[in-house]
């Protein structure tokens, strides 16, 4: 058990690089067979992840290069224990749903190495191993968009990798300066979080490192003004491309912010707190406007990932135990229905080779069983209750309300646009006469796509039903953060609305 | 025994699962015959009637409220919320009447949508709708609340668009949803006020009751308008009311389920069980007492010049809904749940013999093209005699007294101006119902062809609604009359104050509701008794367009967002944000280019920045070392 992590982390890989043995007609099975392994693995991990201890399991530490503080150092908390599992669960439903024949044997090898640079990216404790991964994990995303996307794919590939790599590189000075400064504070050298954490940051420091890792998670996210990449990325990549994307990639932003930006710069979070709300607040509404205003399926699910998203960027700056939790909790319920939602728009691009929804209507009367999907996963994107889509969003929401009621009024009204923007793609695309004869004859979901799209609506209901294990095992985590982050904080300001931010009518 | 509260939700939601299930085997795989979807869609409705009366009857013989938590639904932070049902007296006093009313309305679908291609989808929607409905109402948290009012809201949309082949229904249906998303947003911030001030770890009734007092005055205004934000939504109150005359696309039994007797009512009983809140803020009943009454009057208004019968009873019940939450926002939540009460028997009694004359005329809904019904179908006439006598408040039906209940907790609250909104409303009421009345079943010259009365299925229902709407008002039967108000002593702890009138006042009031009533009823006879069918009638008017409320929404929010959305999408988002990151990354390209000019493997030039750089060096060190 105790390399388990390590195990985690590159038996995809290596299983990878065994793929290019498998011949091409096995290799879908084989790529299925690994991230269920992968996948089991990562349930293996939770069973015996001790939910009582909120701090960092499964720990492997190996000296790297001992003498500059950089060490292999793997562990795992409550907060990141479900994106790891996340990762896997989507990879392997990506690849159950896989429907590309075109050079499919170095596809599922390209997919085996973005595994492990998700699950990379969750697990490391060390800051230089957890820059590497982060951008190890923009080339098989570039590979997949520039080699199986569609007309427009090269530009869309090349738009994607620049932008993140762009915003990256901040954050690598910003990895830097932090270094320099912990070897400045201490005298030695260490870029292991957990020490990190124990240090200081003086206040106008926290200030630029902030702003430097925040371009970076920004980029990723993706916040406004940064978020263009996103909807040519969406648009011209391959179905498989488009879940891993919105399920698991944009997540490692959000996961930044978690990690890095409020544990390690406290009063610069609650210095910057607003400003970021302010965008979080026009990504919500900006986005599911344009949203609104879109033609194509595809990108209106892509829009209304940016929308979610500032959701969940609102609630992760709550900095409280529910609006932290909660985020955390909704980008796993976001990751399970945009990833649902994009699966379902290649099913139907399989068949019509469009995404246009006026090209569609009337679908729910040829194809009951994907309208019938649809229609679940597009509740759970609107946050209906016991749905999973609900319980983050009112945590983050009402998390945020404690500390600005207006703007929480405002980011609410993305609940509202959200139900404009879906009821009316599910309008155009399933209800109404089948308007064109192509569409009189199309077949219903296959036994290969239900059993890639059942979990999801499986796990849609059940952790609407019952997410309390998987909010507790959080939650934990959570508030030992929130504990350093009021140990840390240098300001009576950050102090204070801390204390604001975690009290119940007057309770601590 | 109190889990049973927890199977009276738990059996619709599994009939649900089992008829969406057999609908979509029925399509995609094997044809099911129809008979045993009529099997499950009966068998679910009258157990859990059965269940309900259990339920009531421990809760008599306990004496104390039945609680029953399944388990801890959400644990974070300092919360933890389960899944807990309650049966209280208003609680079990909501279910034993849905359950009654829905399960009558279950018999009747059964005939309406005889042999329709979505029969199962009908009833898997109207189980998955009951199982809302009644978590709604056994609710034992503000959270768990929110569940069922949000799958009520679901259910009401997928039913309102259910011919989904009709752009129209579709549409009707979106907008339903839309509207009630902006209460609903409203009722998520009550609740995220709640959350915050409540100092409620386990978010319950119970320990909110025990706290709210410490919760400061100002706070409380804003949790309780925000939650009242809601139920306008939910009831179609001024001014979220525009989705409920839409809502009449869907079947007619959803009509008189959903959008009559049951679901619209939540708002009601929201407000109700928020009691406790509301009783410490009655400057905020006051207001809603007001939006209740002005939205009856204006309901009522629109009423009598529409055409459509479904849109009649859609405006009518708005009107009801006004009455109710006049008297929830002056306190007599008890008056107003007996209103509730009485109103699902007339109203769903209305709705029905409606949806009976409809499917009589194949789906004919303008009421001046129907006429001398009451020839064809004389069982339909006569329990929708009975059911306009109810609404109208004609003695001793039951709409009378919950009626008359109300104006007088509004005569005796002091608000004499809500009274008087009360009593004009009922002349209209009675005038527009009467007007429906004999346009449909009286009248002259009708000549219709192929009409033929429905059969006993859909008749057998409305006799035992008739006999409700005719005797359930007997439960409240007031002082006055010599009679014990029992839903009034069942309920008496959802009264703020007792308003006492003097016998002579009350008198003189219940006097002049019947005289209002029957003034109502006098204009429309004049007016519509002898009804020549012959005659097109026009209608034409501010009032008959709804004084162009649509219209006005349609512009400053449809249109408006419409507008906004492409300007963004096309102007903003692809001309202004997106120009920005590639003019920065063309600007590198084209310094790139500029800077690559170096490099054009010109020796001399190499040559001349090779000595140019050593020179400069030079200087520096010479600056420097100096």
């Amino acid at each position: 058990m105790e390399h388990i992590l390590s195990l985690l982390v590159f038996f995809p890989a290596m299983a990878g690089l065994l793929g290019f043995l498998v011949v091409k007609e096995s290799i879908r099975a084989y790529g299925i067979c690994v991230s269920a392994i992968e996948f089991v693995l990562s349930l293996i991990l939770w069973m015996v992840f001790d939910t009582s201890n909120p701090g960092y399991q499964f720990v492997e530490f190996f000296p790297f290069v001992p003498s500059y503080g950089m060490n292999y150092y793997l562990g795992v908390d409550g907060i990141s224990l479900f994106l790891i599992i996340l990762s896997t669960f989507i990879t392997m439903i990506a690849l159950i749903g896989l429907s590309i024949e075109k050079e499919i044997k170095n596809l599922v090898i390209t997919v085996l190495f973005l595994e492990m640079t998700m699950v990379g990216v969750f697990v490391i404790l060390d800051v230089v191993w957890f820059y590497a991964f982060w951008e190890l994990s923009l080339i098989p995303m570039l590979y997949i968009i520039g080699a199986w996307g569609s007309a427009n794919r090269m530009y869309a590939a090349i738009k994607f990798f620049l932008y993140t790599f762009s915003g990256s590189v901040l954050m690598l000075v910003g990895i830097l300066y932090m270094g320099y400064l912990y070897h400045d504070a201490t005298g030695i050298w260490s870029f292991a979080l957990p020490d990190w954490y124990a240090l200081q940051v003086p206040f106008d420091a926290q200030l630029w490192l902030f702003g430097a890792f925040f371009v970076g998670f920004a980029i990723k996210v993706p916040m406004f003004p940064f978020h263009t990449w996103l909807p040519y990325a969406h648009g011209q990549a391959p179905t498989i491309g488009s879940v891993i994307l919105a399920a698991v990639l944009l997540k490692m932003g959000s996961y930044g912010f978690v990690r890095f930006s409020l544990p390690l710069f406290p009063d610069a979070s609650v210095y910057f707190l607003i400003p970021v709300a302010i965008i979080c607040i026009i990504m919500v509404i900006y986005a599911a406007m344009i949203a609104y205003a879109q033609e194509d399926m595809k990108q209106v699910i892509a829009y209304s990932s940016i929308s979610h998203m500032g959701i969940v960027i609102l609630g992760t700056f709550a900095m409280n135990g529910e609006g932290i939790t909660g985020s955390i909790f909704l980008m796993l319920s976001h990751g399970i229905v945009s990833g649902a939602l994009f699966m379902l728009v290649g099913v139907i691009y399989d068949r019509r080779h469009t995404k246009m929804m006026k090209d569609f209507g009337g679908l729910a009367s040829v194809m009951p069983n994907f309208a019938t999907i649809y229609g679940i996963m597009l509740m759970a994107s609107v946050g209906l209750p016991l749905t999973v889509g609900f319980v983050g969003e009112f945590l983050s929401l009402a998390g945020f309300y404690r500390i600005n009621w207006v703007m929480t009024l405002l980011a609410g009204t993305g609940i509202i646009l959200g139900a404009v923007y879906m009821l009316v793609l599910y309008k155009k695309s399933f209800f109404g006469e089948v308007v064109h004869v192509e569409n009189k004859t199309l077949k219903d979901l296959n036994a290969k796509e239900l059993s890639a799209l059942i979990p999801l609506v499986a796990l849609v209901a059940i952790l609407g039903i019952y997410p309390k294990p998987i909010l507790t095992t959080i939650d934990a985590s959570v508030e030992k953060m929130l504990v350093l982050m009021d140990q840390k904080a240098l300001q009576d300001k950050t102090k204070e609305l801390l204390m604001k931010a975690n009290t119940i009518g007057g309770n601590h | 025994m109190s889990i049973v509260l927890a199977w009276i939700v738990l059996l619709p939601l599994c009939s649900f699962v089992l008829l969406g299930a057999m609908y979509l085997f029925s399509i995609t795989q094997r044809r099911i015959e129809q008979r045993y979807f009529t099997f499950v869609a009966l068998f679910s409705p009258a157990v859990v009637f059965v269940l309900g009366l259990a339920a009531l009857r421990e809760l008599m013989l306990r004496g104390h409220a039945l609680h029953y938590r399944a388990y801890v639904w959400l644990h974070v932070g300092d919360y933890r919320i389960d899944m807990g049902f309650l049966g209280d007296k208003l609680s079990l006093f909501m279910v034993f009447f849905i359950t009654l009313v829905s399960g009558l309305i279950h018999l009747y679908a059964t005939s309406y949508m005889n042999k329709d291609e979505g029969y199962g989808k009908f009833f898997a929607y109207f189980h998955l709708f009951t199982a809302c409905m009644l978590l709604l109402v056994l609710a034992d948290g503000p959270l768990m609340l929110f569940i069922g009012w949000e799958g009520v809201g679901l259910c009401s949309y997928l039913l309102i668009g259910f011919y989904y082949q009709n752009n129209a229904n579709v549409v009707a249906g979106n907008k339903a949803f839309i509207v009630n998303r902006v209460g609903d947003l409203g009722f998520l911030i009550g609740l995220a006020m709640l959350f915050f001030y409540g100092q409620s770890h386990d978010f319950s009734y119970e320990t909110l009751a025990l706290h709210i007092g410490a919760v400061p005055s100002e706070i409380l205004t804003g949790i309780a308008v925000a939650l009242f934000v809601g139920a306008m939504g939910k009831s179609a109150q001024i001014p979220l009311y525009v989705w409920l005359p839409d809502a009449m696309a869907g079947p007619t039994p959803v009509s008189a389920l959903i959008h009559a007797a049951t679901m619209v009512t939540a708002g009601v009983y929201m407000v109700a069980r928020f009691h406790f809140l509301y009783d410490l803020v009655p400057h905020v009943g006051i207001f809603i007492a007001y939006i209740g009454a002005l939205s009856a009057f204006f309901a009522a208004l629109i009423a009598t010049k529409q055409s459509d019968i479904k849109k009649i009873l859609a405006y009518s019940t708005m009107s009801q809904l006004g009455y109710m939450f006049v008297s929830v926002g002056l306190g007599a939540y008890d008056s107003a749940l007996f209103h509730v009460f009485t109103h699902a028997f007339f109203k769903a009694l209305l709705f029905m013999g409606a949806g009976a004359v409809i499917v009589a005329l194949h789906h004919e809904q303008d009421i001046f093209k129907m006429g001398e019904m009451r020839r064809v179908m004389p069982v339909t006439y006569a329990t929708m005699l009975i059911a306009t006598l109810a609404i109208s408040g004609i003695p001793p039906f039951a709409g009378f007294f919950s009626k008359d209940e109300i104006l007088s907790v509004a005569f005796g609250s002091g608000h004499y101006e809500l009274w008087l909104i009360g009593t004009v409303t009922a002349v209209l009421s009675s005038y527009y119902m009467f007007r429906l009345f004999f346009v449909v079943f009286e009248g002259t010259h009708a000549s219709h062809s192929e009409v033929h009365d429905v059969d006993w299925v859909m008749k057998a229902p409305l006799i035992v609604l008739a006999v409700g709407a005719t005797f359930a008002g007997f439960l409240g039967l007031p002082e006055l009359f010599g009679g014990k108000h029992l839903i009034g002593e069942w309920l008496a702890s959802w009264r703020r104050e007792a308003f006492h009138l003097s016998h002579v006042v009350e008198e003189i009031l219940i006097a002049l509701n019947v005289v209002a009533a029957l003034l109502g009823i006098a204009i429309a006879y004049r007016k519509f008794r002898f009804y020549d069918r012959r005659v097109a009638y026009k209608p034409e008017g501010i009032v008959y367009r709804k004084f162009y409320v649509d219209e006005l929404y349609d512009v400053l929010f449809v249109q408006s967002i419409q507008r906004l959305s492409r300007f963004i999408a096309e102007t903003m988002d692809k001309k202004l944000v997106d120009r920005v990151v590639m003019g920065m990354s063309r600007g590198f390209v084209a310094a790139g280019t500029r800077i690559a000019w170096v490099q054009n493997a010109s020796v001399r030039l190499y040559a001349f920045i090779m000595i140019a750089g050593i020179g400069a060096a030079s200087c520096y060190l010479l600056a420097v070392l100096r």
